[in-house]
């Protein structure tokens, strides 16, 4: 069977180049980056050629990139690393990634709301700040829709308070311009490199929390994946973006071919790989696994411990019942997708909607 | 001829295990699907270190994924968490407090396994469904219609559970286990390699730790915020005569003896025979108390026969654990009156009474009085 992958916002797979620099890292420099011997330098003059790559690609210095195991572990650095006396405080909105969303309700916390299109308003977050706030995390891309938040605006806002910004990035690089806040966290298996290698870029004082050894400028410790970020390096030395043509046209056979669909996010800036729609009356669960088995690999939801569905916080955020959250996929396009597959893609859904509609009594 | 698409219910547990092994063996297209019921880290104050056996506990998921993997066919997690929680775990707390013992397994049969999950295979595109329950499903010509007969496995048969399958889910559901006994599926396991081939059996009520029903509906409540006194009353005798206090009726089943508090002893021990929902009063009395020759049975479900018109012999069991007892069954205008031959003990409200004629079960119903 033929397999189609239209679920480039979770993973992408992993481009020859990346490989390649992974393989060959791993390969010709076995030392460890913190050694004093020339097998050490070798691995450290790797890292920090790597480590200017990541740079440039957030038009950041090399000496504020902190290397991690990925967006996860980058996003609790931020946050709990910008926590001061006094200031334990963060703001933040609905629709963020549980890997900002969790490590903040350990905190005193602010979540804002955002409008029907994701968007979170600059004024709110202005409303939710509080003497004792240490920071304001607002993602780039949202993950679910690819709705682009304001950033700008947002940081006017945090900069008349003094509060540094920290943005989750990982949806953004390689899909639009990376915004400079003071705290952005990327992540290699996003831009078609490996899985568990991420950054931290900072451009202001971040307090490790995690405790060891003096790495990456005593603010991670750890023995560095100098190979991970060797293969972060070489993906990011070819962010080149998908076009939207494929997104627009999938969406547009969507709606033209299959009865009550509605593009979510559609009335908001957005970068041009991802496509979340709503199939009115359907459980998205089942349509899920039912493209599965025809050899279409896209997303509903997200996953919980066990592998199950849950209902999209984002969608519920964005105004969608409970009911409608469980309607939605998501497609979201790399750049081996062709115009056939999109093309197949629909052929595919269009027979599965039509018989989940027959036996929902929810479509009448 | 093709062989039709087969959605395999998969628990991590051996039975249905071996359901997928089987099937795929034989050549039939399955896909293995777990049913995510209900979230563990609900109602933290019942955890216990025993995690395995506890139905939807990620240890099962990890088996069943395991098993699938291990079988080599498709395997998918499904929530049903809010259809669980709304067909299954309210009407089971509804009914205690309405002063019945409900069989949570039963509504779970009727309303999610053979309805929902169906409707999920459909929506996969797989034409019939199998289970690991110990029960047999074949098709009579004479009658047309299908037939459920208890499983070769005596101590495993689970058609007292099942009683609510319709024709048109027994026409698209298989048993594959109901012809073995125990030890034989479990043999299988072993020869097909299962990697839960020695998996302990699981006893419980799934979402229930370690089967005590009272301390996970005192768990919810508390979760729901209703306050405990809401449900206490006064432990009472048929005359009204108060003898003590309790804690809530849902603590309380007809014929039990344990947990029953009294400021004043009686000469004979004292077993219940009636939880009043509206008094909230707790009816004790002496083991005689609780013998019944006749039972009103609702919501009444035909499996192998067509609704009997005139009053027909069976023999009705009115617990799991009951052995069939030979009645009369006169059909009523909301189901039929059973009449024992001989009285039995602790007819129950709100649990089942499932009808057989030998091995072929004939159909079932609600206990209402």
């Amino acid at each position: 069977m033929l397999r189609s992958y239209f679920d480039h916002n979770a993973t992408t797979p992993i481009s020859e180049a990346a490989l390649a620099a992974l393989t060959a890292c791993l390969r010709d420099a076995p030392g460890n980056a913190s050694s004093i011997h020339r097998f050490g330098q070798e691995a450290k003059q790797r890292l920090e050629q790597a480590r200017r790559q990541v740079a440039a690609a957030a038009q950041a210095k090399p000496d504020q990139v902190i290397f991690t195991g990925g967006g996860t572990e980058a996003n609790n650095l931020a946050i709990f690393g910008s926590l001061r006396a006094g200031k334990r405080h963060v703001v933040t909105t609905a629709v963020e990634h549980p890997a900002v969303l969790s490590p903040a309700r350990e905190l005193d916390v602010t979540v804002v709301g955002v409008d029907g299109q994701g968007l979170v308003d600059p004024d709110e977050i202005r409303r939710a700040i509080r003497p004792e706030t240490a920071l304001i995390s607002v993602m780039s891309v949202n993950n679910e829709l690819g709705t682009i938040q304001p950033l700008a605006l947002v940081h006017a806002v945090a900069r008349e308070y003094g509060v540094p910004l920290h943005t989750d990035a990982v949806q953004a690089l390689g899909k639009t311009a990376i915004y400079p806040a003071e705290l952005v966290t990327l992540s290699a298996h996003k831009v078609y490199g490996p899985q568990g290698i991420g950054a931290l870029i900072a451009r202001v004082p971040v307090r490790k929390v995690t405790f060891g050894g003096h790495h990456e400028r005593d603010r991670r410790p750890g023995t560095e994946n100098v190979a991970g970020a060797v293969a972060f390096g070489a993906a990011c030395m070819d962010l080149s973006a998908v076009g939207p043509e494929l997104r627009d046209q999938l969406e547009r056979e969507i709606l033209r071919r299959i009865p009550r669909t509605r593009v979510n996010g559609a009335g908001a800036p957005r970068v041009a790989n991802t496509a979340n729609v709503l199939f009115e009356g359907i459980e998205g669960e089942p349509l899920v696994i039912g493209l599965d088995l025809r050899g279409f690999a896209v997303s509903s939801g997200s996953a919980c411990s066990s592998g199950a569905v849950e209902p999209s916080h984002v969608l519920t955020a964005i105004g969608l019942s409970r009911e409608d959250a469980r309607s939605c996929l998501r497609f979201s396009l790399g750049r081996a997708n062709t115009e056939a597959e999109v093309l197949a893609l629909v052929d595919a859904l269009e027979p599965v909607v039509a018989r989940l509609r027959k036996l929902s009594p929810a479509y009448v | 001829m093709s062989k039709p698409t087969i959605a395999v219910a998969m628990s991590g547990g051996v039975d249905s295990s071996v359901v997928a092994g089987l099937l795929h063996r034989e050549g039939y297209p399955c896909v293995g699907l777990t049913m995510q019921l209900w979230n563990q880290r609900r109602l933290p104050e019942l955890a216990t270190d025993k995690a395995t056996g506890r139905c939807c506990s990620l240890d099962d998921v990890y088996d069943a994924r395991a098993v699938a993997n291990f079988v080599g066919i498709p395997y998918y997690v499904v929530n049903f968490e809010d259809r669980f929680e709304q067909h299954v775990v309210k009407p089971f707390v509804d009914e205690y407090l309405a002063g019945r013992t409900p069989i949570p397994c039963t509504l779970c049969n009727n309303f999610i396994k053979f309805d929902q999950f169906l409707e999920m295979a459909d929506g996969v595109g797989a034409e019939k469904i199998a289970t690991g329950h110990y029960a047999r499903i074949q098709f009579d010509e004479a009658s047309g219609r299908w037939q459920m007969l208890r499983s070769a496995d005596t101590t495993k048969d689970q058609t007292y559970f099942l009683f609510g399958l319709t024709q048109s889910q027994l026409a698209r559901t298989m048993f594959p286990l109901g012809g073995m006994l125990k030890p034989q599926v479990r043999e299988l396991a072993i020869g097909l390699g299962l990697p839960v081939a020695e998996k302990p059996d699981s006893q419980e009520i799934c979402f229930v730790p370690n089967g005590d029903y009272a301390a996970f509906i005192d768990a919810y409540f508390r979760e729901q915020g209703i306050a405990p006194e809401q449900v206490s009353g006064q432990v009472v005798t048929p005359d009204g005569e108060v003898l003590g206090e309790h804690a809530g009726v849902h603590h309380f089943t007809v014929g039990q003896r344990k947990g029953i508090e009294v400021k004043r002893q009686k000469p004979e021990p004292l077993y219940v025979i009636e939880t009043n929902p509206v008094t909230r009063q707790v009816v004790v009395g002496a083991n005689s108390d609780l013998l019944r020759t006749d039972l009103a049975v609702e919501q009444i479900n035909w499996i192998s026969i067509a609704p009997p018109v005139a009053p027909i012999r069976a023999e009705v069991r009115i617990r799991n654990r009951h052995t069939p007892a030979p009645a009369t069954l006169t059909p009523t205008a909301s189901g039929v009156q059973v009449r024992f031959d001989a009285p039995q003990r602790a007819v129950t409200p709100g649990q089942a009474a499932v009808f057989y004629s030998g091995e072929v079960v004939l159909g079932g119903g609600w206990i209402a009085s």
